[in-house]
């Protein structure tokens, strides 16, 4: 019987051996920091500030890896949420009579189309240019930088109407409704890479596109989608984002950009491109968090979190390292 | 002259004296000998990681660490010359000193753990910048001794009026690491090997190139030109903050693309790293002098990165069709 | 102990394990002071590992003798190798393309620690040197990103001469040759023979070893079959020593060629790639291309495929005029490629071999909803699997998991899964076994028998004279001639081929 269960244990070790590896990280996680810190951090109070906290960045990580996968990389991420941020908040503030309800959805509208029309140039400029990701979003970055410093001269937009709230900081049925939006968001995307003919060709692209492309898929077209989606992405953040700061303007999060890669890398998404699972993202994306908040709550400055970050993630690489050798 | 104009940094040049053009006949101040020795001297900290981004980017890596060990740099040097006293060499080396020692902690990961250099940089920028916070607590630092704080001027020529112009170390140091850099890169050996990584790492390999040295050498000389820097950086503001460099790493690569050097290792040369730098700084000087708000700046700077990575891709598509053309009989 | 000077190089009793793995089994191998010698062995024969122990890359097991010029040694190193006068040129030439040629030529000065500067007028003078002693001409100061593949071939020649090597290993120098330029480096290498050097050629291509080398040396399996004099041999013995297996290399009969045209092409022509070229292929044929690289047969394909818009001409298939936007409109219409390059074009070699089958009909597992049905996934894969023979536990694994040959039926199977009415096939033997090689044959003869019209692009004459009804000859974008493979010789069809050169 046990025997049997170890041999269960094995394979699924190395069918998936970095689900195995982030799952075990998981246990380990939530096991340690419930031990050091009993009835402290094993409580609906803290589960729920995580799920408060986790999914701005988790959304921004999702925006980050589709296109990871695709063996590109967005840099301009938080400069098109800020940007999209700024326009749903201009919106909100400036039009002040007519109802209420519809205001926002105008506003998010604009906002949503603002941050779709970053990826659409991002998309172009990769797929039909030909530029290489990491500089044709680099300079997409400072310039919807740019734009978002000129439109609101460098201030912050605040005073948005209550009912924004919603987005961030309430919770339905004891859920928050962030959390809804990114496990929602989380399952679409997983779905649309495992499920859909443009999200498989996501991947392959990520591995091979010139052989892509020669198999008849439209490589182009496919990328411009998923930069289109990863400003979508960044824009649904933005909403979350301006709810919680209960203002916008330009430059918020910015320390995000990079931990969004960190994010994706630990959670298995490989740097080249063609492989990476949303399931590991969201793994990643709660061992980073308990993290955080296991540090915080044990009085330890919540910057050694970040520093601990950057060793799981080079730990996790070296894990790799010697997983791949096993196997060759 | 055909082999001149394939150059991508006669582009540039071009593009830069059209905008000193531009400035000279539109703004008094421009063409002033203390507007250009004002600007330069307080662009030399972009120059000098410059400097040390392009030998990285020819080998075919990549770091994005360097900000948070310029700040450690920072700050380990403040600390020790407030409490302890000192002088401006021993500044300078304990700034190299803790620079190429985390550069160097960089090279081994990267050599050992063989994944994509912008990820492994990553992790560490975070391990760097998490234990910065945590040790300095975000504090500032700004009461530095006297003999920091003075202006430190290598050499003050007059002009008949009675003007007096200042070359300040950190201008000084600018010039003279990029001329180093240009002489390492074009006359060393080992300048050449990091080319020759860059252009074919298997072939370097197996030439018997020592590759661990040379990935330490590129990442420790990061650090040490990351630390450097960061010494003339506080000489020049006065103040060391935890958020001051960090954060800036994407604009340093900025410029020494924009200066023609590859992302895919192998290419770029100290002259295009110089214009690279050049253009950023004047395109700053040109909104304030133009009286254009300063919002313009980053607009300008984006749509600029955009078009010439733009028109980089379309050469060499057009290029690789080119090559594939047959002679139809 | 005592070894006779007159060889460059011996090897006794060679045997080398990777883990349970005898790579090599008791090999004796000697090359003569002066002589070319031919290497041969299919993928996996254990010639690389032989490479690789003269190299001084891996070390042989205890018991094995190395005698270079009569000295003894036991194991060598790269830096002992080196410096007994061997090199070793990889087949991707390990070149520098962002440095100049002299800098390439004579690289190995950076190696060297004497002094830390670097001293650009010796290094000139050294590779102009090289040059000098084996009679090439190149720009010094050129960078080797711009120069010719064969120009790169040369400049990795010169690096060896450089560094003193008196034997020069060369490691499947032709596969990414043209005809031509196969021709100008097998001059070359005749050239260095006269000079005093001594050359070991690794291949599997045949007919060139025969041109040139003195003796010939087969190993199959690890084991070595034997060395022969390169006169006792043809063609066929080497296929037979090297596979242990005789192949049937007759023309195929037995076809049913039918009436109805599958395609036709009427004065088809693009500007810089090809021009007025017409020709039919009906259903059951099997049209060869052939013609030097450079002569505009790929970019014909390109254009049926919908990859490469032609300016002017028509296509007809079945009968209608088609113009393709893309090649997924190619595709759906009937009409499949398989390129030439496998590995970067053919194969996205990290994926499941599953998902490689099903790239090109994404679009036909889907339901209304865009959604793939998982049944339909599954029986396509497993019905292409088992019918085109693919050897593999799962068809999730890898597909660089596979060898060359398995992986060349992966390409076939996932074309024939887009159920074509045309099949152009663009060199699909390229670095493939010669056992895989006559089973993709016999694939290629059976889709014919089934009724598929065929295209066969490729470089080796032999290989379209076996397998074609007809042949067109391309020479520099145009039709220089069309032949029927039955009324005509191999040998009339090679010197028809080649002499599009000599009458440019």
């Amino acid at each position: 019987m046990s025997h049997k269960k170890t041999n269960l244990l094995k394979s699924v070790y190395e069918r998936y051996p970095n689900l195995s590896l982030l799952w075990g990280l998981f246990a380990l996680t939530l096991v340690m920091f419930s031990i050091s810190l009993p009835g402290k951090f094993f409580t609906l109070s803290n589960f729920s500030s995580i799920a408060f906290q986790l999914p701005e960045m988790g959304i921004l990580t999702l925006a980050m890896a589709i296109t990871m996968l695709s063996g590109g990389i967005n840099l301009s991420i938080i400069a098109t949420a800020n940007l999209s941020g700024i326009v749903m908040a201009t919106i909100m503030t400036q039009l002040t009579e007519g109802p209420q309800g519809w205001i926002i959805a105008l506003a998010i509208g604009a906002g949503l189309g603002a941050s779709v029309i970053v990826g659409l140039v991002n998309g172009i400029i990769v797929a039909f240019i030909g530029v290489s990701p990491i500089l044709a979003t680099l300079g997409t970055m400072t310039l919807v930088n740019g734009i978002s410093i000129l439109t609101t001269k460098g201030y912050v937009i605040s005073g948005l109407p209550e009912e924004m709230q919603f987005f961030g900081n309430e919770a339905v049925l004891g859920i928050p409704v962030p959390f809804i939006i990114f496990i929602l968001l989380a399952i679409a995307i997983g779905f649309w890479l495992k499920k859909m003919p443009s999200g498989m060709s996501n991947y392959l692209i990520g591995s091979n596109e010139t052989a892509t492309r020669y198999s008849g898929v439209n490589t182009k077209s496919v990328l411009l989608k998923t930069y289109m989606l990863s400003g979508l992405l960044s824009g649904i953040a933005a909403i979350i984002m301006i709810s919680r700061f209960n203002s916008a303007r330009a430059g918020y999060a910015e320390s995000y950009l990079l931990i969004t890669v960190l994010a994706s890398v630990f959670g298995g998404v490989d740097p080249n491109g063609g492989f990476g699972k949303v399931g590991g993202l969201v793994l990643s994306l709660f061992i980073l968090q308990m993290v955080s908040s296991g540090l915080n709550l044990l009085g330890v400055s919540s910057f050694l979190a970040v520093t601990l970050w950057g060793v799981l993630l080079i730990g996790i690489m070296i894990v790799q390292k010697y997983q791949k050798r096993q196997v060759a | 002259m055909s082999k001149i104009t394939k150059r991508n940094e006669f582009y540039l040049a071009l593009v830069i004296l059209a905008l000193v053009l531009l400035l000279t006949f539109t703004t008094d101040q421009f063409m002033t000998l203390g507007n250009l020795l004002e600007l330069f001297t307080s662009y030399s900290f972009l120059g000098i990681m410059s400097a040390g981004m392009l030998v990285v980017l020819i080998s075919g890596g990549i770091d994005l660490s360097f900000t948070a060990t310029a700040t450690i740099s920072q700050y380990i040097m403040s600390t020790v010359i407030i409490e302890h006293g000192g002088n401006l060499f021993l500044a300078f080396l304990i700034g190299a000193v803790i620079g190429v020692a985390l550069g160097c902690v960089n090279g081994l990961l990267i050599h050992f753990i063989k994944k994509h250099p912008l990820i492994i940089t990553i992790a560490t920028l975070n391990i760097y910048k998490g234990l910065l916070m945590y040790f300095t607590k975000g504090k500032w630092i700004y009461n530095f001794p006297l003999w920091f704080s003075k202006p430190h001027d290598i050499f003050i020529f007059e002009n008949s009026q009675g003007d007096i112009f200042p070359i300040s170390l950190s201008l000084f140091l600018f010039f003279i690491l990029f001329i180093i850099l240009a002489f390492i890169l074009q006359y060393t050996k080992i300048g050449r090997k990091v080319y020759a990584l860059g252009g074919n790492r298997e072939a370097a390999r197996r030439m018997g190139f020592n590759i661990f040295g040379l990935t330490l050498f590129v990442y420790g000389f990061m650090g040490l030109l990351a630390g450097i820097g960061s010494v003339s950086h506080a000489l020049i503001v006065q103040t060391v903050a935890p958020n001051a460099i960090i954060g800036k790493e994407l604009d340093v690569i900025a410029a020494v693309v924009l200066g023609g050097a590859s992302l895919q290792g192998g290419s770029g040369t100290v002259l295009g790293t110089f214009l690279g730098v050049a253009l950023v700084a004047i395109i700053s000087n040109a909104v304030i002098l133009m009286g254009i708000p300063s919002y313009w700046y980053e607009i300008l700077l984006g749509t600029i990165i955009v078009i010439s990575v733009s028109i980089t891709a379309y050469n060499n598509k057009k290029n690789m069709q080119r090559e594939a053309e047959i002679d139809v009989a | 102990m005592e070894d006779s000077p007159s060889y460059a190089l011996k090897l006794k009793n060679i045997n080398k394990h990777y883990g349970g793995v005898h790579a090599l089994k008791a090999v004796d191998f000697d090359v003569q002071t002066g002589e070319i010698h031919c290497l041969v062995g299919e993928n996996g024969s254990g010639k690389s590992t032989l490479i690789k122990i003269i190299s001084g890359a891996e070390s042989p097991d205890h018991a094995s003798e190395i005698f270079i010029k009569g000295k003894q040694y036991r194991a060598l190193s790269p830096i002992i190798s080196v410096e007994a006068g061997i090199q070793v040129i990889y087949q991707d030439l390990s070149l520098f393309p962002n440095l100049s040629v002299f800098e390439n030529i004579a690289i190995s000065e950076y190696g060297e620690k004497r002094a830390s500067l670097v001293n650009r007028r010796r290094m000139r003078e050294k590779a102009q040197q090289a040059m000098n002693k084996i009679n090439v001409k190149l720009n010094p100061d050129k960078l080797v990103r711009e120069l010719s593949i064969a120009d790169k071939q040369v400049v990795a020649i010169t690096r060896a001469i450089a560094t003193n090597a008196q034997v020069i290993i060369m490691d499947e120098p032709t596969a990414s040759l043209s005809k031509h330029e196969i021709d100008e480096l097998l001059k070359l290498i005749i050239n260095l023979q006269k000079k005093g050097f001594t050359i070991v050629f690794v291949s599997h291509k045949l007919d060139e070893i025969m041109s040139i080398s003195q003796r010939v040396t087969v190993l199959r399996d690890g084991d070595k079959i034997g060395t022969y004099q390169a006169q006792e041999l043809d063609e066929r013995k080497i296929e037979m020593l090297m596979t242990g297996r005789e192949f049937d290399l007759n023309q195929s009969t037995d076809k049913k060629i039918t009436q109805k045209t599958v395609i036709e092409v009427r004065q088809l022509s693009k500007r810089k790639n090809y021009k007025d070229i017409s020709f039919r292929v009906n259903e059951g044929e099997i049209l060869g291309i052939t013609g030097l690289i450079g002569s505009g047969r790929t970019e014909v394909a390109l254009s049926l495929f919908g990859m490469n818009k032609p300016d002017s001409g028509e296509i007809l298939l079945e009968g209608k005029a088609v113009q393709f936007k893309t090649n997924y409109q190619a595709i759906q219409a009937g009409i499949s490629y398989v390129p030439e390059d496998r590995l970067s074009e053919g194969l996205i070699l990290p994926q499941p071999i599953s998902t490689n089958i099903i790239v090109p009909i994404l679009d036909r597992m889907v339901n209304k909803m865009r959604i793939f049905i998982k049944e339909d996934v599954k029986t396509v894969v497993d019905n292409w699997v088992k019918d085109i023979g693919i050897k593999t536990k799962n068809p999730e694994n890898a597909v660089k998991t596979l060898s060359g040959g398995n992986q060349q039926k992966v390409v076939l199977a996932k074309w024939l899964a887009t159920k074509p009415k045309l099949l152009i096939l663009d060199n699909p033997t390229v670095g493939v076994d010669i056992a895989a090689k006559n089973s993709i044959y016999e694939i290629i003869r059976q889709l014919a028998k089934e009724k598929l019209a065929i295209i066969l692009i490729s470089d080796e004459v032999p290989e379209v004279y076996r397998n074609c009804d007809r042949i067109l000859i391309m020479h520099r974008g145009r039709i220089k001639e069309e032949v029927k493979a039955s009324e005509i010789s191999e040998k009339v069809l090679n010197e028809k081929v080649i002499g599009g050169v000599v009458s440019v």
